[in-house]
C-alpha cells in the first residue's frame, strides 16, 4: 500500500466514520427525522443525497479555479440544483410509490447542508477525485445514518423489514415510531450509544497510555 | 496546637428532620390502600399489572443507577412510587408487556435522561404513560368493567397479550360475560362520545358496580389527606387544581347546562383526584414557591377541564400536568418571594416592619428558625 492510498482511505473514512455526517455533525436533520419511517425510504433517500453530492462536488472541483470568490454560492446552488433535478426525475421514473412517500424531501436535497458544506469546505479546495472520494465517504455515512434510524423505526412501528414481515400477523405496531416524536427518540437513542462508543474508545487509550507510562 | 474558637461552617445551617426517604416512604404507605382498592376492583389483572410496571421501574432505575447515569439509590422508594402511580394510571386490562415497556420508559426518560431523582423536569410516570398513549393508543382506551363475577380468578384476557403482539379484544370477551361493549367505557369516554352522563355520587366512591373507573376519589383524598396532615405534601396544590377546575367547569355549566356537565362530574371523573393529589405535588417538578403553587395548580385545573371539552380526547390531566410542569420552572422565577428588606418594587422600604413569619418561610416546618424582628433606624429627615 502506498502513502497516497492510505490517504485515499482516510479520506474515504472521514465521513463514512470520523466525521459521520449524521451522528458527528449532526447535519441534514430534516431528512434524517422526516424520511426515516421505512428502511426502502431511508435507503433511497441516502443513496439520492449521495449521488448529488458526489457529482456536485466533482463538478465544483473542476470548476473551482474559474468560480469568482465573490458568487461561489451561487454557483454551487445552480451545480447542485442541476443533478437534484436528475435525480428528482429519475426517481419518478424509477417508482413513482417511492417518489410520493419522500414528497418534497428529494428536491430539498439542494438545501441540505451536507452538499453545500462539503462543496465549501472541501470541493473547493481540492483536485476533483479527492473530492470527489471525499464525497463519496459522506454519502455513505449519511446513508448509514439514515439506514439506522430507518431500521428501528420500521421494526418497531410496523413490524417489518424491507416490507417483509417479522413477527407474523399478530404485531402491535408501535404508533409512535412512525410519528416525529419516534424519529427524535430513535435519533437520541444511536447518539447516545455512539457517543458511548467514543468514551470508551477514549478510556481505553488513556488506560493503554498510564499503563505505558507506568511501564517506563 | 490551640484548639479553634470558631467553628466555621457552611450552609444549610438549619435541616428539617426529613429526608428524601422518610417522604417518599410515606408516600408509598398512603398508596398502599390505593392500591389494595383497585386490586379488590379489578382482580389479579390488576394486582399482576401495579407488580410487572413497578418491577420494570425499578429494574430501570436498578440499572442505570449502577452504571452512574443517575443520582440516587434504589432503596430512596422514588421509583416504587413512579411504578404505582403509573399502573394505577394505566388500564386494568393492559398488557403486561406494554406495562413494562411504559415502566421502562418513565425511568429511561422521564428521570435516568435527565440525571435522577431530584432533576427530572416531568413526572417520569405520566412521562411513561404519554409514551404508551401515543405508542399503544387502541390498548390505552380499552377499560374493562370493575367489579366482575371472577376476578379473582381469571385475568382479563388483553392482559396476558405475547410480547409485540396485539392483544385479545376486551369486547367479545366482554359479551361472554353477558355485557355490552359500554360498560367498558369509562365515564368520561360515555360522556363525550355517546352524552350519558354518570351520577357523581357513584362516581366518587367507585363503588356501585360494573364501571370503567379508577381507584375511588374519596380514598385518594384521604390519603391524601394524610400526607398533607404529616406535611409530606403540599396541600395548596391540590386545592388549586381541584378548585380551578371546579370553578371552570362551574363557570361553564352555568353558562350552557346541556351542553357541559355538571362540576362534581368533571371532579370525580377520570384521574383529577389523582393526578392532584400524587402527580402534580411531585417535589421535583412542582414549583417551591407558595404563590407559585397557586398558579401551578390553577394552570393545571383550567387545561385540564379545557382539554377534556374542547380537544379530541376524553382525558386530559396527564397532559395537563405534563405543560404545567414545563411551565414550572418559569412560575417559580415570576413568584420569588420579596427579599427580606424589599419593598415590592425592588426598593429599600422605609419604616418596615416584618411579621414574625414571614411568608417565604413555610410555617409548618417544626425546625425552621424564623429571623428575629428588626427594625430599620429611621433616616433623619432634611
Amino acid at each position: 500500500m502506498n502513502p497516497s492510498a492510505a490517504d485515499t482511505w482516510d479520506e474515504f473514512m472521514e465521513g463514512v466514520w470520523r466525521q459521520n455526517p449524521t451522528f458527528v455533525m449532526i447535519l441534514g436533520m430534516c431528512p434524517t427525522l422526516a424520511v426515516t419511517v421505512s428502511v426502502v425510504n431511508a435507503l433511497s433517500m441516502g443513496i439520492s443525497t449521495m449521488l448529488v453530492l458526489i457529482a456536485s462536488c466533482g463538478l465544483v472541483s473542476m470548476m473551482r479555479n474559474i468560480t469568482p470568490k465573490e458568487v461561489r454560492i451561487a454557483v454551487y446552488i445552480v451545480i447542485i440544483a442541476t443533478f437534484v433535478t436528475v435525480v428528482d426525475y429519475a426517481i419518478q421514473a424509477i417508482s413513482l410509490a417511492l417518489y410520493d412517500a419522500l414528497g418534497a424531501f428529494i428536491q430539498l436535497i439542494v438545501v441540505n447542508c451536507i452538499i453545500l458544506g462539503r462543496a465549501e469546505a472541501h470541493a473547493a479546495k481540492n483536485p476533483p477525485l479527492p473530492a470527489m472520494i471525499n464525497a463519496a465517504g459522506m454519502g455513505i455515512g449519511f446513508t448509514i445514518g439514515l439506514l439506522a434510524l430507518g431500521v428501528v423505526r420500521e421494526i418497531l412501528g410496523a413490524g417489518t423489514l424491507f416490507g417483509v414481515a417479522l413477527f407474523g400477523a399478530g404485531f402491535q405496531p408501535w404508533v409512535i415510531m412512525v410519528l416525529p416524536p419516534g424519529g427524535f427518540f430513535v435519533l437520541g437513542a444511536w447518539l447516545l450509544f455512539f457517543s458511548w462508543l467514543e468514551r470508551r474508545k477514549l478510556r481505553r487509550q488513556q488506560a493503554k497510555l498510564v499503563e505505558a507510562t507506568q511501564n517506563a | 496546637m490551640t484548639q479553634p474558637l470558631i467553628e466555621i461552617r457552611s450552609a444549610p445551617h438549619v435541616q428539617g428532620p426529613k429526608s428524601v426517604e422518610t417522604i417518599m416512604r410515606h408516600v408509598v404507605y398512603s398508596l398502599l390502600p390505593i392500591c389494595a382498592f383497585y386490586v379488590f376492583q379489578y382482580g389479579i389483572s390488576a394486582l399482576a399489572s401495579i407488580l410487572v410496571v413497578t418491577a420494570a421501574c425499578l429494574f430501570a432505575e436498578r440499572y442505570f443507577v449502577r452504571t452512574g447515569t443517575q443520582a440516587g439509590r434504589l432503596s430512596d422508594y422514588s421509583a416504587v412510587i413512579t411504578g404505582l402511580l403509573l399502573a394505577l394510571t394505566l388500564p386494568p386490562g393492559f398488557p403486561l408487556w406494554m406495562g413494562a415497556v411504559a415502566g421502562l420508559v418513565a425511568i429511561a426518560l422521564g428521570k435516568a435522561l435527565f440525571g435522577g431523582i431530584g432533576f427530572n423536569v416531568f413526572n417520569p410516570a405520566l412521562v411513561g404513560r404519554a409514551f404508551v398513549q401515543a405508542a399503544f393508543p387502541t390498548a390505552i382506551a380499552t377499560y374493562t368493567p370493575s367489579f366482575l363475577a371472577g376476578r379473582f380468578t381469571e385475568f382479563i384476557p388483553s392482559s396476558l397479550a405475547w410480547p409485540l403482539m396485539i392483544p385479545a379484544d376486551a369486547a367479545i370477551w366482554l359479551k361472554a360475560k353477558n355485557l355490552d361493549a359500554l360498560a367498558g367505557a369509562t365515564p368520561l369516554a360515555k360522556w363525550k362520545f355517546d352524552g350519558v352522563l354518570a351520577n357523581a355520587g357513584d362516581l366518587l366512591t367507585s363503588l356501585s358496580g360494573n364501571m370503567a373507573v379508577g381507584p375511588a376519589p374519596v380514598l385518594i383524598l384521604v390519603c391524601g389527606a394524610y400526607l398533607a396532615l404529616r406535611r409530606f405534601m403540599d396541600w395548596r396544590i391540590p386545592l388549586a387544581i381541584i378548585g380551578s377546575a371546579a370553578l371552570t367547569a362551574w363557570l361553564l355549566y352555568a353558562f350552557d347546562g346541556v351542553r357541559y356537565p355538571n362540576p362534581f362530574f368533571m371532579l370525580f371523573s377520570g384521574g383529577l383526584i389523582l393526578g392532584a393529589v400524587y402527580m402534580a405535588t411531585d417535589m421535583a417538578t412542582s414549583p417551591v414557591t407558595p404563590k407559585g403553587m397557586w398558579v401551578y395548580g390553577a394552570l393545571i385545573g383550567l387545561l385540564t377541564v379545557v382539554i377534556r371539552y374542547y380537544s379530541g380526547l376524553p382525558e386530559g390531566v396527564m397532559y395537563a400536568i405534563l405543560i404545567a410542569n414545563a411551565a414550572s420552572p418559569l412560575i417559580e422565577r415570576i413568584t420569588q418571594p420579596v427579599p427580606f428588606g424589599r419593598g415590592v418594587l425592588d426598593r429599600a422600604k422605609k419604616r418596615a416592619t416584618y411579621p414574625l413569619n414571614p411568608g417565604y418561610i413555610s410555617r409548618e416546618e417544626a425546625s425552621a428558625v424564623t429571623p428575629k424582628k428588626r427594625f430599620l433606624p429611621k433616616k433623619p429627615k432634611k
